[in-house]
């Protein structure tokens, strides 16, 4: 039987971002990085990345300082509550309304 | 080469035949010396092939459908409660569409416990989406495992090979083994399309929406009902696919059967018996018998019992005034499955209907004896044949609510 | 050796925008897991969050083959999955089965016993969020006693749970290993090692469920080391049948002070109802058991 046909005679899903849409809308608060307060941001060099290493949905980025993927970060808040230096500030979603 | 061996033993040949890869098998009789063979030819490193030995026919199946899943041809088998143990896996199997074969050697199901035979563990599992082939004797049995695997790859659907246990299983008779490097070129090694592969990654068996999403590229993929119409049209594929495997089987070994239908005597005849099984050979000799009286019978063994040739059945059926169907199992508070479905075949294709009716027997291995066949047609074989209880029962020593005759 | 924030890979398997709920420590452990088990490997997952997760047809938030199989069956497939991989030829792929709590210590653990028998090369991770949380938080073999789940709802789960990979080391496997969502970098060194015994190896990881347990998401790294560092859960492997505590479980050894277990209990609506009693005798296991590791720990460095 050819592949082509194969597939699509079964439950064969292939791998790709936003299975539950953007779940950025989930979001009622937001977390926002003080790239000052931040461990890599005020060095300006990698280091700390405890909130990319926390973050459930990978959507931290290991840069310099680190970046959030607001279109599918579901605003958990478990960054801000790990961020050893409070560098993480989670801020209602309405406040971006503007956006 | 022709050799003497029991159906088991001829089941185990086969599947070495078909160079299966993985096989997974627990212990219940009668199946057991079927596996246990294919163990011995293993370890003997006469097949080359992964043996597992699992804790249950649950595991037995799951470790099949995980290795067909990742591309290997694979093998079980087993009888009775251990294909009930089986049941929710042997629905994955089909809705995975993976061919896999599976050999039943038929006994029937507790409570209470019995080992011995009658069909109501296969035809428990009929609307599972597997195809079920029947054999009547130790050549079909081998036979029918070489083509099962060539059938199953074909069109992605298991196959079900089902014996009777012990009165096949357990018995040995002559019969061919096929030439290795014949069956070689009958059934090529499996080339899967699709198999589980970190350079293709794929998430399969996903939970799926009533209705279709779509995917990665935006298409719309289809919903749950729309893959299971494709295994229903697919399943209804198979009839035409079967009887193309079994033109190739003829002419690589120049032997061969209706891969739907065994009739025997049925061109004039006025009245047809029909069954699953070796209990169709034992209804030859009640024809014969019948004929010699003036009694225009014939047999008609179905050997494809799902996907079901309705039509080709009622052509077989539709010039007769009667149809008797003998079943060993039974749809409790109806009658016998076989039965309904071929009264459901006739009702669409037969204008003339011939009238049907149903005798339930061999439960639970409860001796057949050619004696109460006998009696049973003799009295069904005329033109009032079917009035009086469509189901009836042979060979039952206490009726219900009475005693012991 | 220890693998630090900056040494794990940054790859990605899962993708964002999955469905696991906002908080999942699930996330964090499968992210840190796959980032161990690495791209050739292939997944088995029964029924569980993981399968939601996972995502819907067509498209799933992993980046890895994965096969989805019934609730008993996980270990057997992996098995099957390991038995194609040998006869069509296919060397250094890894085959690891990922199920829950209930997938493992309740309707999965005829089949893993089974493969451990067998001494079938696979990794079986459980995650253990303690409770059937996928079909709307039930209790399973693994939830702790008094929790209040959605079939013990006034009085909480009567009985304790069980210590699953106590009986898998019963089973005489080389690699057996408890970690938590909590501490990433432990379990994915764990896994690592994991990956270097045949066998089936076995992963324990504490998964703390905001809504199955009853707290806010944000709390749910802090919740899963309350239970590390109140010495009620253990981070800790056995290898080759020799136990040794790790992490924040070993640090507890050298620091010998205990977090007041009320700390982890009362931070979850799900133990509402304990009484301060059952609270005092979950604290008096809890130190003796601890007492007991100090005592033998002391006996050990004395003996040298």
């Amino acid at each position: 039987m050819p592949a082509g046909d194969y597939r699509k005679k079964i439950s064969l899903s292939e791998s790709g971002p936003g299975d539950a849409g953007k779940t950025g809308s989930w979001r009622i608060v937001r977390p926002v990085i003080d790239p000052d307060v931040c461990i890599p941001g005020r060095r300006n060099a990698p280091a700390c990345y405890i909130c990319w290493l926390y973050c459930p949905d990978g959507v931290i980025s290991r840069s310099v300082p680190p970046g959030i993927d607001y279109q599918y970060c579901k605003g958990c808040g478990i960054c801000a509550e790990e961020c050893p230096t409070k560098a993480i500030t989670m801020v209602e979603e309405s406040s971006f309304i503007k956006e | 080469m022709q050799i003497i061996e029991t159906g088991n033993v001829a089941a185990a040949l086969g599947v070495k035949l078909a160079r299966a890869q993985v096989i997974a098998a627990y212990p219940i009789t009668p199946q057991t010396p079927l596996t246990e063979k294919l163990s011995e030819f293993i370890e003997s490193g006469e097949m080359q092939a992964e043996y597992i030995p699992v804790e249950s026919e649950h595991s037995a199946l799951a470790i099949c459908i995980a290795a067909a899943s990742a591309g290997a041809r694979s093998f079980t088998a087993t009888s009775s409660n251990g294909l009930l143990y089986m049941h929710e896996q042997i629905q994955w199997a089909a809705g995975a569409r993976l061919p896999l074969v599976m050999c039943v050697a038929n006994r029937g199901v507790g409570a209470p416990w019995t080992i011995w035979n009658d069909h109501q563990d296969s035809i428990s599992q009929r609307d599972t989406g597997w195809i079920q082939i029947y054999a009547n004797d130790h050549q079909q049995i081998i036979d029918s495992v070489l083509k099962a695997f060539c059938l199953a790859e074909e069109i992605m659907i298991p196959v079900m090979v089902c014996y009777d246990g012990y009165i096949l299983s357990h018995t040995h008779m002559p019969f061919d083994v096929p030439d290795s490097e014949i069956a070689d070129a009958f059934l090529p090694p499996y080339r899967p399309p699709y198999a589980l592969d970190p350079a293709d990654p794929a998430n399969l068996n996903t939970v799926t929406m009533p209705d279709g999403r779509p995917d990665v590229r935006g298409d719309i993929s289809p919903g749950y009902m729309e893959i299971r119409h494709l295994l229903q049209h697919d399943m209804v594929e198979a009839i035409p696919a079967l009887k193309r495997v079994e033109e190739r089987f003829r002419s690589m070994f120049g032997r061969g059967h209706d891969p739907y239908v065994e009739p025997y005597r049925c061109d004039d005849a006025d009245y047809i018996a029909v069954s699953l099984g070796s209990l169709s050979y034992q209804l030859h000799d009640v024809a014969d018998a019948l004929r010699a009286e003036g009694v225009r019978a014939g047999v008609l063994s179905v050997h494809l019992y799902r996907p079901f040739p309705d039509r080709i059945i009622a052509e077989a059926l539709n010039r007769c005034s009667g149809v008797i169907v003998f079943e060993k199992a039974l749809s409790y508070g109806y009658q016998g499955p076989l039965c309904s479905d071929i009264k459901s075949a006739l009702y669409r294709y037969a204008q003339g209907k011939p009238f049907v009716t149903n005798y339930i027997l061999g439960l639970g291995g409860r001796e057949i004896t050619t004696q109460d066949l006998y009696e049973a047609l003799k009295v069904s074989c005329s033109p009032d044949g079917g009035a009086g209880e469509e189901t009836r029962w042979i060979g039952l020593k206490i009726p219900a609510g009475g005693t012991q005759t | 050796m220890k693998t630090t924030i900056l040494d794990l890979p940054e790859e990605e398997l899962i993708e964002p925008g999955n469905r696991a709920c906002a908080g999942c420590a699930l996330g964090i452990a499968y992210r840190a897991g796959l980032k161990a088990l690495g791209r050739d490997t292939l997944l088995v997952v029964p029924p569980s969050c993981l399968t939601v997760l996972q995502g819907l047809y067509p498209i799933a938030a992993t980046k890895l083959p994965s096969l989805n199989v019934t609730f008993a069956s996980t270990a057997s497939a992996a098995t099957g999955l390991l038995a194609a991989l040998k006869v069509t030829g296919r060397t250094g792929v890894n085959v690891a089965a990922w199920a829950g709590d209930g997938g493992t210590s309740d309707i999965g653990l005829q089949a893993l016993s089974a493969a451990c028998e067998r001494g079938d090369n696979f990794v079986f991770v459980c995650y253990d969020n303690e409770g059937y949380m996928n079909t709307g938080v039930q209790r399973s073999g693994t939830t702790p006693q008094w929790a209040i789940t959605a079939n013990t709802p006034l009085k909480g789960k009567m009985q304790p749970n069980k210590n699953v990979p106590a009986i898998m080391a019963a089973h005489g496997i080389d690699y057996v290993a408890a970690t938590s969502a909590a501490y990433p970098l432990d379990l994915y060194d764990k896994i690592k090692k994991a990956l270097t015994y045949g066998g089936v190896k076995y992963i324990h990881i504490h998964i703390p469920c905001p809504p199955g347990w009853g707290f806010e998401p944000r709390y749910a790294v802090k919740l899963g080391k309350l239970a590390v560092e109140t010495g009620l859960y253990e981070l800790y492997e056995i290898e080759k049948s020799q136990l040794r505590h790790t992490g924040a479980s070993l640090k507890l050894m050298e620091k010998r002070r205990l977090l007041p277990v009320e700390n982890y209990l009362r931070a979850q609506s799900r133990f509402k109802t304990i009484s301060d009693a059952e609270m005092e005798k979950i604290q008096d296991q809890i130190t003796r058991k601890w007492e007991g590791y100090f005592k033998s720990s002391e006996e050990a460095q004395g003996g040298e």
